[in-house]
């Protein structure tokens, strides 16, 4: 398909650094698929879909910086939703870390629809920073962890008890910085990492599985296709917390 | 098994340059899913982040990109091509396995002297060199010299000097006559031409009148172009004594089949992994089943249109 046009219908600040832009185009989505966000003339960027016409983006480069420069009524382009997404069942532990929790707020939803038991834990770099903790309040229990100590647990959200241990009968669901993903995945259990997801971010350019940019090793997966979400089996001894690639192919360390 | 310019392919189809070709791992897959021989993404001198997205579409009718020879230069790429050869790579985690397959390294350079540095920097792990002189949309690499035939001598010679291992050269269709640019790559030395890269394209977004490459414009690829790929390796075959590669929207054994009897020895396939890297084993298979059930083999069906 080629980029539809969509106008920004609502703009919302969910944290000092994250905004939500909600469009007039909406997608029948899984939760962990994302779209294609083209800034005319300046750049695309994937995009997870937090709701099914909303993306939640953090300011970090270039292109973020040019979407938020964006007010109500601007339009950009939108292709998608691509990747595979996450497949549920019960009963679920959310891992988020950051903005990472765009994506797993909807899958939240989903799992309440279904009647499936939640649990999030929500990691930040400081209290103000925490995303959407009511929509993950409604879905089920919430456990906190700040960098700082200003809410909740005062250390990394991998260390929470619910986790800590490395043997949880529930299925995980994460996404977030991939040094937290990382660790979460070294503290499970065998049978943990078998029920684990993750949604990783990977320098995706065509999104449709052709060009190679978004491969990881040691399968050749395509990040843009076969993922982003992967199974925590698929990531032991791979790449994944050593290094990703730049645009350009070379490998950077993590 | 058949043979290409010396190098054995358990089938006639081949991952054509610039698709899943960044890491050695996913060139190992694309061999393992059932390509005959796989080409790299093209290389060059340094690294290279390519052109802003979006630098892939989907149209009514292909493919349109513009990636602009994204890649790590050869120095970092030669880790990539020893994942390939079934190592690690320094530092990294490597690939599964290791390819009993052809590999074949795309280059690409500014002139001679750039694409020679390039292909002898490469060319001990490589089973062959594919000189890409056809990219549509690189300012002073790819077409920008393959439309002239005098470059297109003096790269290929220059690259058969320094190169222990046989010389393919990618054509582009984006010129009047492509047969006087087959020639000259064969007067230079190739052991084999493929034809063709993309077709000049561009696409506008309606709503705001920009063009939606972030390069403004780029190559088709995809079914569109299949009956020009066709019509350049039939025209190919009737010029040339080397052996023709024939790439351009081949996405099914049909597709293949009708290549080769315009002349092409083996195929190329890039676009069609979009519907899935089995696209090499049902190719493979379809022509495997077409050639029992005439009788012949690929290499006796090669240019049959010639005579019809």
């Amino acid at each position: 398909m080629k980029p539809v046009n969509a106008t920004i219908i609502e703009i919302r600040n969910e944290t000092p650094s994250v905004r939500s832009f909600v469009f007039d185009v909406s997608f029948d989505f899984t939760p962990g698929q994302y779209v294609m966000v083209w800034i005319r003339g300046i750049d695309e960027i994937p995009m997870s879909l937090s709701d099914h016409n909303t993306i939640t983006v953090q300011n970090v480069g270039d292109a973020t910086s040019a979407l938020f420069r964006l007010v109500i009524g601007d339009t950009v382009g939108l292709r998608g939703p691509y990747g595979n997404g996450f497949d549920l069942h019960d009963p679920v532990l959310l891992v988020a870390g950051g903005v990472g929790a765009a994506p797993l707020a909807p899958l939240a939803e989903a799992a309440t629809g279904q009647g499936f038991d939640v649990l999030t834990l929500i990691g930040a770099r400081t209290g103000s920073e925490l995303l959407f903790q009511r929509r993950f309040e409604v879905a089920g229990a919430v456990r906190i962890a700040t960098d700082d100590g200003s809410a909740g647990f005062h250390g990394l959200v991998t260390d929470l008890n619910e986790i800590a241990d490395g043997r949880t009968s529930r299925h995980i669901y994460s996404c977030g910085p991939e040094q937290m993903m990382y660790a979460l995945l070294q503290r499970l259990d065998e049978q943990a990492i078998e029920r684990a997801r993750f949604s990783l971010h990977r320098h995706i350019k065509c999104g449709l599985g052709i060009c190679g940019a978004c491969c990881i090793d040691p399968s050749g997966a395509r990040a843009c296709v076969d993922g982003p979400v992967f199974r925590g089996a698929a990531l032991v001894d791979s790449e994944f917390g050593r290094y990703r690639r730049g645009a350009d192919g070379v490998r950077i360390r993590l | 098994m058949m043979t290409v310019t010396g190098l054995t392919l358990k089938n006639p189809t081949v991952l054509a340059a610039g698709i899943l070709g960044t890491t050695g791992a996913s060139l190992l897959r694309v061999a393992r899913g059932g390509a005959g021989a796989v080409v790299t993404k093209s290389i060059g001198c340094a690294p290279n982040v390519g052109h802003p997205n979006p630098s892939m579409v989907e149209t009514e009718c292909g493919f349109l990109n513009a990636m602009g020879l994204p890649n790590p230069g050869y120095r970092n790429y030669r880790e990539e091509l020893s994942v390939v050869r079934g190592g690690r790579g320094t530092g990294g985690v490597g690939g599964t396995g290791t390819a009993e397959v052809p590999v074949i390294a795309s280059v690409f350079g500014a002139d001679a002297r750039e694409f020679s540095d390039v292909a002898s920097g490469l060319s001990d792990l490589a089973d062959a060199i594919e000189l890409n002189l056809s990219c549509p949309h690189a300012d002073r690499y790819g077409a920008s010299i393959g439309i002239d035939p005098a470059l297109v001598l003096e790269i290929t010679s220059a690259v058969k000097d320094v190169a222990p291992v046989p010389v393919w050269v990618k054509l582009t269709p984006n010129v009047t006559d492509i047969t006087e640019i087959g020639l000259a790559a064969e007067e230079g030395g190739a052991d084999a031409v493929v034809a063709i890269n993309t077709v000049r394209a561009m696409a506008i977004d309606i709503e705001s009148g920009v063009p939606i490459l972030g390069n403004r414009f780029g190559g088709l690829s995809g079914a569109a172009i299949k009956p020009i790929a066709v019509k350049s390796v039939y025209d190919l075959y009737g010029a040339l004594d080397i052996p023709i590669i024939g790439v351009g929207g081949i996405s099914c054994w049909q597709d293949a089949i009708e290549m080769i009897l315009a002349g092409a020895c083996a195929v190329q396939i890039g676009s069609a992994v979009h519907n899935g890297i089995s696209v090499f084993r049902d190719v493979a298979d379809g022509i495997a089943e077409y050639c029992h059930a005439h009788g012949c083999t690929v290499d006796e069906l090669c240019g049959i249109a010639h005579q019809r």
